[in-house]
């Protein structure tokens, strides 16, 4: 018996859309590129978390390459990642400035007491305003700035060790290394 | 030791699925009558060792026992004893030890409620629905267990979302599930009358009161969770098109297309195989969804905790499941070909087209929730698809279907004849129109073209129903729970159309700075800041506010909504306050502290907003009505007796 060919039609429309679905599940619908790749880093000039008569901002790297981690006490991704931020601020290699996002300064302030302070400096954002400037979605995000105040990387959840080292790093090295 | 329990029951109802699917399928084939027996035992017994399962978490969070990795994530030792039972289901394990009960109920029902149907058919009934629940508890077994230890045992939960801390999550997912899972009956009838290359009308009887109650399930499953999104998510929005909410949208409009679809299958013997494509399709799109949720292919606010192995997972099993179903279609139904003529204005022309309209509001949602996947799985870039293009698109095939649905359901069957009807029609569309219009351009201060289009569909559809029952009972002519079903169920169509054309066209949404004793209007209501104190609740701290509504000096209302901190920690919390009346909502929301005694307010003005959910109770009602029509419970005329040997291609 020959089978006509249109009852296969579903069948097909699905097997296309499993296609994608494969594909899919291996992309991380997530990872929005950010459009300040390359640019000047938004500046800003807000309170410092500890102390509102205390101004920070990115002014204060000037020249040097510097890292901004977007972090509240709210947030359940940011304490996941506090001990590798804790361990990148061990070692030293570059200054790591907090943006406190969406917090009670009391709160926040309670965690860094608790569970140790990886920040040079944290800007106090309660309402987001700067946030929202560098296209930030949430909690927890890491960007990168090289010495001339371009923002060289962006990543988007917690960081660990292991992405430090595999995509951070290389880019610290290569801004280093330009005059 | 409780917990372990409830693995290894699960371990055991595992086990017994796959008896069930073996027995019951090989039974079958075999004609083996011990085999459909024990079949049948395995339902039993599955859904004992499932239940046994359920009740074990259940315990493991009413005793909050953190050394069980679920119960920390999603418990917290003040949370109240309420919550603790429903945030069983509150997140990704629990939520799928719910879905796999809800199927062992359904599996159980069909042994006790289809003692009429030939064992063959019933044993590859129950061996397809023991495939589908091998599918899920095999995924829970392997990447969600439920019943992890987490070892040390944490001192204390995470807590339960905030968000879920609602009277809704005791009542949607169940009733929700319900409905989706109910759609694997129709699939398992579906595919078993494949595998048997046979279809006449007392498949589509049987099939339609089980449809019928999973459909009934989902409306009302909807429903709550619009309603919850308005209330407690405090955006004052009622529907999202977020991935999830379509995700539960479209298996409703491809059962809604199969109901209708039914019943051209069980009157007159037509569309046979598109029937059964709808079947499948119908539990097809409620796997489809739980696929898309789970497994981070997609962004969505209903975020379930992701996890690739779980994507994988689940889309194996889709293929599996969907597509082998599908093959079989394609093998099968070309020989289930039916043909009949029948008239252009008949019922069967009409329900034609509601399944064309049904099926091209399903296919735009599909493309919309989907595409963002299709660009970035070719590299086109990142996009979304946002509200707006949602809503004008669904618009398209909706008009036209609320528009013929006044008429179709009039409509005889294989006859193009009216009758006396039409003089009727007339006069009711007549009204319609003028009402709509009125009502468009006098009761609120806009006029708009849209709202009169709305209102007058509205109208429409409700008088047209009313005129069946006043119709019949004027020829004496007696009513059918299935007419009475079908009648409310369109009413229900018409007060749900109204309700969202009077929101969609005439809300008012405006955003405040206000501080104690300032006020505020919108839609012609007076809001006045008058207090500001702090609530405590059993697990929470935070401030709520007091706004005494007014309209023309005179006090309707006072609003208290508050903002939430819960002591586990996490974002604040908005609770809404909301004055309900039959002509509007008033919706006021606490946003943010902006210091100096100002607070942000979002203050709206919602027309007919509730018209919007008694629609789906009526839609839902009018779903249970008919599927209780006493031709459902009749016993089913006996069919010729070698079903197995016939089965053999």
């Amino acid at each position: 018996m020959k089978l006509p060919l249109r009852f296969l039609v579903p069948a097909l429309v699905f097997a296309v859309l499993v296609g994608f679905f494969v594909v899919g599940l291996n992309r991380d619908p997530g990872q929005i590129p950010s459009p300040l790749i390359g640019k000047p880093a938004p500046t800003f000039a807000l309170e410092s978390l500890g102390d509102p008569a205390w101004t920070v901002g990115p002014a204060d790297f000037a020249g040097r390459p510097w890292l901004l981690n977007i972090w509240g006490s709210w947030c359940v991704g940011c304490r996941q990642e506090h001990d590798a931020l804790m361990a990148i601020a061990e070692q030293g290699r570059v200054p790591m400035m907090g943006l406190n996002l969406w917090d009670d300064r009391a709160r926040a302030l309670r965690w860094l007491a608790e569970l140790g302070n990886p920040y040079v400096s944290v800007a106090f954002d309660p309402e987001g305003r700067t946030a929202i400037d560098w296209g930030v979605y949430g909690a927890p995000e890491t960007f990168l700035m090289d010495g001339s105040g371009r923002v060289v990387k962006k990543h988007i959840g917690p960081i660990t060790l292991e992405v430090w080292e595999r995509e951070f790093l290389p880019l610290l090295a290569m801004t280093k290394a330009r005059p | 030791m409780i917990p372990e329990l409830g693995h290894f029951a699960l371990i055991l109802a595992l086990l017994l699925s796959s008896a069930q699917a073996v027995f019951g399928l090989g039974g079958a084939a075999r004609g083996n009558a011990a085999w459909l027996a024990a079949a049948s035992s395995a339902v039993v017994g599955q859904f004992v060792f499932v239940t046994l399962a359920f009740g074990a978490l259940t315990w493991s969070f009413v005793q909050r026992d953190f050394s069980v990795l679920y119960v920390a994530t999603n418990s917290h030792s003040e949370l109240p004893t309420f919550f603790r039972i429903a945030a069983v289901w509150g997140a990704h394990e629990g939520s799928l030890l719910l879905w796999s009960l809800c199927l062992a109920g359904w599996t159980l029902a069909v042994v006790a409620g289809s003692k009429s149907l030939e064992a063959p058919f019933r044993g590859r009934v129950l061996g397809i629905l023991g495939i589908v629940s091998i599918g899920f508890q095999l995924f829970m077994l392997m990447t969600s267990n439920p019943f992890a230890r987490l070892i040390p045992a944490a001192p204390e939960g995470l807590d339960l979302n905030p968000l879920l801390q609602d009277f809704a999550l005791a009542v949607h997912p169940p009733i929700l599930y319900l409905g989706y899972v109910g759609f694997s009956v129709a699939f398992a009838f579906a595919c078993a009358t494949l595998i048997e290359g046979r279809l006449d009308a007392a498949w589509a009887r049987w099939t339609r009161p089980w449809t019928l109650a999973a459909w009934s399930f989902l409306t009302i499953g909807i429903a709550l969770g619009s309603w919850w999104a308005y209330y407690e998510l405090g955006w004052g929005g009622w529907w999202f098109w977020d991935p999830v909410e379509n995700a539960s949208f479209m298996p409703w409009l491809a059962g809604t297309a199969l109901i209708h679809c039914l019943a051209v299958t069980e009157k007159r013997g037509l569309f046979k195989s598109w029937t059964l494509l709808l079947a499948v399709s119908a539990f097809s799109l409620s796997l489809l969804g739980t696929f898309l949720v789970r497994s981070g292919v997609l962004i969505s606010v209903h975020a379930f905790a992701t996890d690739p192995a779980r994507g994988a997972y689940i889309l194996a099993f889709l293929a599996v499941a969907i597509g082998g179903a599908l093959l079989l279609y394609a093998w099968r139904a070309p020989r289930l070909a039916s043909s009949a003529a029948f008239e252009l204005t008949s019922r069967e022309s009409f329900l034609l087209l509601n399944n064309a309209f049904l099926v091209a509001a399903l296919s735009l949602i599909l493309l919309g929730t989907l595409y963002p996947l299709f660009m970035d799985a070719l590299e086109l870039g990142k996009v979304t698809v946002g509200a707006p293009w949602f809503n004008l698109m669904f618009l398209v095939p909706m008009l036209p279907l609320v528009a013929l649905l006044g008429v179709g359901m009039h409509a005889a069957w294989k006859r193009g004849v009216l009758g006396s009807v039409k003089a009727r029609l007339w006069t009711a569309a007549a009204c319609a129109i003028a009402g709509g219009v009125l009502i468009g351009a006098l009761a609120y201060a806009d006029v708009r073209p849209m709202a009169m289009l709305g209102f007058a569909l509205a109208l429409w559809v409700m008088l047209s129903s009313l005129l069946i029952p006043f119709g019949r009972l004027r020829a004496r002519q007696t009513l059918p729970a299935a007419v009475i079903g079908m009648v409310i169920a369109h009413f229900g169509v018409g007060l749900t159309t109204l309700g969202i054309t009077g929101v969609q066209s005439f809300k008012v949404e405006k955003d405040f700075a206000l501080a104690v004793g300032e006020a505020a209007s919108v839609g012609g209501y007076d809001f006045r800041f008058s207090a500001l104190r702090d609530a405590r609740g059993p697990n929470f701290t935070g401030v709520e506010a007091e706004f005494v509504v007014s309209r023309a000096g005179e006090e309707i209302a006072v609003l208290r909504p508050q903002k939430r901190l819960y002591n586990s920690g996490g974002n604040p919390m908005t609770e809404a306050g909301i004055e309900v009346g039959p002509a509007r909502d008033l919706f006021v929301a606490l946003g943010e502290n902006l210091g100096q005694g100002r607070w942000s307010v979002r203050l709206q003005y919602k027309p007919l907003i509730r018209y919007i959910w008694l629609g789906a109770i009526l839609i839902a009602l009018g779903g249970a009505v008919a599927g209780l029509d006493r031709r459902y419970r009749k016993p089913v005329p006996a069919r010729i007796s070698d079903t197995v040997a016939a089965s053999v291609p």
